[in-house]
C-alpha cells in the first residue's frame, strides 16, 4: 500500500489507515493515545524536525499527523500532514469547539478530498465556561460527518468517538468545488490528489506531473465563506471570553509587563538548566556515571582486543575515542540537558507562551532581518548550538536561515560552554561579568544588523497564530520532550562520533600540532594572551565547552580571562555543530561561517585587548 | 489607510492584503478580503495584534502596513 512518500511505516494486509488530523494544540494527541495505548512507534520525516506516532486501533492503523491549520506545502508541518492525509482511508479531525472559525477550514478542506471523516468536537468545557452554545446536531448536518463533542483531557467523548470510527462518512462536498473535480476525473486516482491539484499545491502538480490552474485563492475563499456561514449558524449563544486568560495573554505581550514576565521565565529556565542540569545532573551522569564507571569499563574490553599503544585503541578508547568521548558526551552531558531543554520549550509551546513571546520580540528581531518566531532556535542555541542549528529549519526563508545559523555560530555560548564560563568569570565581580555580556551582546547585534544589510533578498513577516493561554498537560508535555530528545540524539549522535574520528586522525598525523603552532602569533602578540592559550583554542575546535575549560589551566589576570573567554565564545562552533551545519546549509556557506568565526573572535578579542589589557 | 494605523478596540474591515504569500494563508486564519476583526492590542512599535472571536492573530509590523482597511468602529 502506498503509504505517505518518505517515511516507512507497515501497513498489514486488510488494514485502513486511520489519520489523525487538527490545528496545532486541539488535543489530538490524547485521542492518538486513547485510541492506541501504549504500543505506539515514532518515525522521522526525512529531512524535517516533525515526526509521525503510529499505533493500532482494532483493524486500523492510527497515525498521528502535526498539528496544522490546513494541507499544503507552506511549512514542514503541512507537507508531512499532507502526504499522511492524503492517503488516508479514514480522517478523525479534532476541532477546538472555541476556535470553530478556525479549525473547521481544515475540516472543510478534508471534508473537499472526499475522504470519510469524523469530527471529535473538542474543549467542549471550554465552550460551556466561557458561556457559548453550539447546535452540535446542525453542525454535523452541515457538515454531513458525524460530530462528536468530547472533553479529551477529561476522558469525556473518547468512549463515543471510539465508537463511532466505523460511522465516518463522507461529508457534503462544495457545490463549486465539485463542478472543478470534473477537470482532473481521469488524470489522478484519488479525489484528495485532485483536490491539492486545484489549489495549486506545488508538490502535488510535480509529482503527478499535472499542470495546475491558479485557483487556490479562489477556493480558499469559498471554504472561508462556507466555513463562516456555518459559524454563524450554529453558534446559538455567544460568550463573553474567558477574562483571567485575556488578561494573562495581553500582561505577556505588553511590553510593559511582557518583558520582566519574559526575563523572569528566562532566569527561572537558566536557573534550573544552567545551574541543576548543568552542574549536579551532569555531575552525576557525565563525571561519576559515564567518566567513573562507563568509560573504565569500556577501556578494559578494549584492552582484550587491542594493546595501549595501538592506533586502534586510542581511535576506539583514547582522549576522544569513539566509544568513550562520544558516548559520555551524548549520554552524559548533552542528553540531560537537551531534554530539560526540550521541556521547558515543550511547556512554553502548549501553554501558548511561545508565540507570544515571539510576538514580543518581533520587533528586535527584525532589526537583525529575522521575525519572531526566530526567538525558538536562539533560546535553543543557549542549550546546544547544534540542536538550534537543526531548529532554523522552521524559518520562512533562505536567508533567515542563514542569519539565524550564523548567529547561532557565532555568538550564543551553548549550556556547556555557559557553565564554564560562569563558573571563571563569577569570582571577577560584576565589572568583569559585564564586559563580557556587553561585547557579546554588542557582537550579536552588530552581526545580526550587517547581515541585515549585505544579504540580498527579503525575510518572512510575522504572522502568527496566538492560541488560547491554557495550562499545558504534563503527559503530552513529556511525549513532546521525549519524542523530540530522541529525534535530536538519533541525528546528532553519529555527527559527534565523525567529529571524535576527524580529531583523532588530525592527532595522529601530527596536523593538530602544525594548527598549534600557527595559532601562537595571533595568541601572543594580537590578543596579549600565553601562548599556552593556542591549546585551549585548539580544543574549542573540538567542543566550545573543552575550550574554555582549556583557560581554566591557565594563570590570566582578570583582564586577559574577559578576553580570553570573549574569543572563545566568538570562536568556532563545536565540531558536531559545524557538521550540522554543513549538511543544513551549501558548503560554501558552511565554510564561509566557520572561517568567518576565526576571524570574528579574534578580530574582536584583540580590540577588547587593546581596550583594556 | 493600512493596518498599522490602527488602533486598540477599533473594529476593521479588511480591505486588500498586498502580500500573495500571505494572502492565502491568512485566509485559512480568518483574515481575509472583506473580513471585520477587532485590533485588539498593538505592541508598540511591534505587531499588531488581530481577533476574531477567540481567535488571535499577530502581524507583523512591516506586513501591517501592506494591509489596507478601513474603520468601521472606534474603539470603546
Amino acid at each position: 500500500m502506498d503509504c505517505c512518500s518518505g517515511i516507512k511505516i507497515d501497513i498489514p494486509k486488510g488494514h485502513k489507515k486511520l489519520v489523525l488530523a487538527g490545528n496545532p494544540n486541539v488535543g489530538k494527541s490524547v485521542f492518538f493515545n486513547a485510541l492506541t495505548g501504549m504500543y505506539v512507534d515514532v518515525s522521522n520525516f526525512p529531512g524535517t524536525t516533525v515526526d509521525v506516532s503510529h499505533g493500532k486501533f482494532q483493524d486500523y492503523v492510527v497515525l498521528d499527523t502535526p498539528g496544522v491549520y490546513g494541507v499544503s506545502s507552506f511549512n514542514d508541518e503541512e507537507r508531512v500532514a499532507r502526504d499522511v492525509i492524503l492517503y488516508g482511508d479514514v480522517i478523525l479531525n479534532v476541532v477546538d469547539a472555541l476556535h470553530l472559525e478556525r479549525d473547521l477550514f481544515l475540516t472543510l478542506q478534508i471534508i473537499d478530498m472526499g475522504k470519510p471523516v469524523i469530527v471529535a468536537l473538542n474543549m467542549m468545557d471550554d465552550v460551556e465556561r466561557n458561556g457559548i452554545k453550539i447546535d452540535i446536531d446542525k453542525l454535523s448536518r452541515l457538515l454531513g460527518v458525524p460530530v462528536i463533542p468530547t472533553v479529551a483531557v477529561k476522558g469525556k467523548g473518547l468512549e463515543e468517538v471510539k465508537n463511532n470510527i466505523k460511522n465516518a462518512k463522507v461529508g457534503i462536498i462544495d457545490d463549486k468545488i465539485k463542478g472543478y473535480f470534473k477537470e482532473y476525473k481521469d488524470k489522478v486516482e484519488h479525489q484528495s490528489e485532485a483536490l491539492m491539484l486545484l489549489e495549486d499545491d506545488e508538490a502535488t502538480s510535480e509529482r503527478l506531473n499535472i499542470n495546475t490552474l491558479g485557483k487556490r485563492e479562489e477556493i480558499y475563499r469559498l471554504r472561508r465563506e462556507r466555513v463562516d456561514k456555518i459559524v454563524e449558524s450554529v453558534i446559538i449563544k455567544e460568550g463573553k471570553g474567558n477574562r483571567l486568560r485575556q488578561k494573562i495573554s495581553s500582561l505577556t505581550l505588553n511590553p510593559l509587563s511582557g518583558i520582566p514576565i519574559l526575563i523572569l521565565v528566562l532566569y527561572l529556565i537558566f536557573k534550573v538548566i544552567g545551574v541543576w542540569v548543568a552542574g549536579d545532573v551532569v555531575g552525576v551522569t557525565e563525571e561519576t556515571i559515564m567518566v567513573g564507571y562507563y568509560e573504565p569499563f569500556i577501556r578494559k574490553i578494549i584492552l582484550n582486543l587491542f594493546s595501549e599503544n595501538s592506533f586502534m585503541y586510542r581511535l576506539l578508547a583514547g582522549e576522544f575515542g569513539i566509544l568513550t568521548l562520544t558516548p559520555t558526551y551524548v549520554i552524559g552531558l548533552l542528553t540531560p540537558l537537551v531534554i530539560a531543554f526540550y521541556f521547558f520549550m515543550s511547556i512554553m509551546e502548549d501553554s501558548g507562551y511561545l508565540p507570544r513571546i515571539a510576538a514580543l520580540v518581533d520587533r528586535v528581531l527584525s532589526f537583525f532581518g529575522l521575525n519572531g518566531r526566530a526567538i525558538i532556535p536562539i533560546i535553543l542555541g543557549f542549550g546546544c548550538i547544534t540542536m538550534a542549528t537543526i531548529t532554523t529549519r522552521l524559518l520562512g526563508t533562505k536567508r533567515e536561515k542563514i542569519i539565524a545559523t550564523i548567529l547561532l555560530g557565532f555568538t550564543i555560548p551553548c549550556s556547556a560552554q555557559l557553565g564554564v564560563i560562569a563558573g571563571m568569570i563569577a569570582p571577577l565581580g560584576m565589572k568583569y561579568i559585564l564586559i563580557y555580556a556587553f561585547t557579546i551582546l554588542i557582537v550579536f547585534a552588530l552581526t545580526g544588523t550587517i547581515l541585515n544589510k549585505t544579504l540580498p533578498g527579503e525575510s518572512s513577516e510575522l504572522f502568527i497564530d496566538l492560541p488560547p493561554m491554557r495550562l499545558p498537560k504534563l503527559s503530552n508535555v513529556l511525549k513532546k520532550t521525549w519524542t523530540k530528545t530522541v529525534m535530536f540524539l538519533k541525528e546528532a549522535t553519529p555527527l559527534f562520533a565523525l567529529g571524535a574520528l576527524i580529531i583523532t586522525l588530525l592527532e595522529e598525523s601530527n596536523i593538530i600540532y602544525k594548527i598549534q603552532d600557527m595559532f601562537k602569533p595571533i595568541t601572543e602578540s594580537f590578543l596579549r594572551l600565553p601562548k599556552e592559550t593556542a591549546n585551549a583554542f585548539i580544543m574549542g575546535i573540538i567542543r566550545r565547552d573543552f575550550g574554555a575549560a582549556g583557560l581554566t589551566e591557565l594563570s590570566l589576570t582578570p583582564e586577559q580571562t574577559v578576553v580570553a573567554l570573549v574569543t572563545i565564545t566568538l570562536f568556532v562552533p563545536c565540531i558536531a555543530s559545524i557538521i550540522v551545519i554543513f549538511k543544513e546549509r551549501s558548503k560554501k556557506e558552511a565554510t564561509l561561517i566557520w572561517l568567518g568565526s576565526f576571524i570574528l573572535a579574534f578580530l574582536v578579542g584583540g580590540i577588547l585587548s587593546f581596550l583594556i589589557v | 489607510m493600512t493596518l498599522d494605523m490602527a488602533k486598540k478596540g477599533q473594529k476593521i474591515f479588511i480591505k486588500k492584503i498586498n502580500d500573495e504569500k500571505i494572502k492565502v494563508q491568512a485566509i485559512r486564519l480568518g483574515i481575509y478580503e472583506g473580513a471585520k476583526v477587532d485590533c485588539s492590542l498593538k505592541i508598540p512599535f511591534g505587531p499588531v495584534i488581530l481577533s476574531n472571536r477567540m481567535q488571535e492573530i499577530a502581524v507583523g509590523r512591516t506586513l501591517a502596513r501592506k494591509i489596507e482597511i478601513d474603520v468601521i468602529k472606534e474603539g470603546a
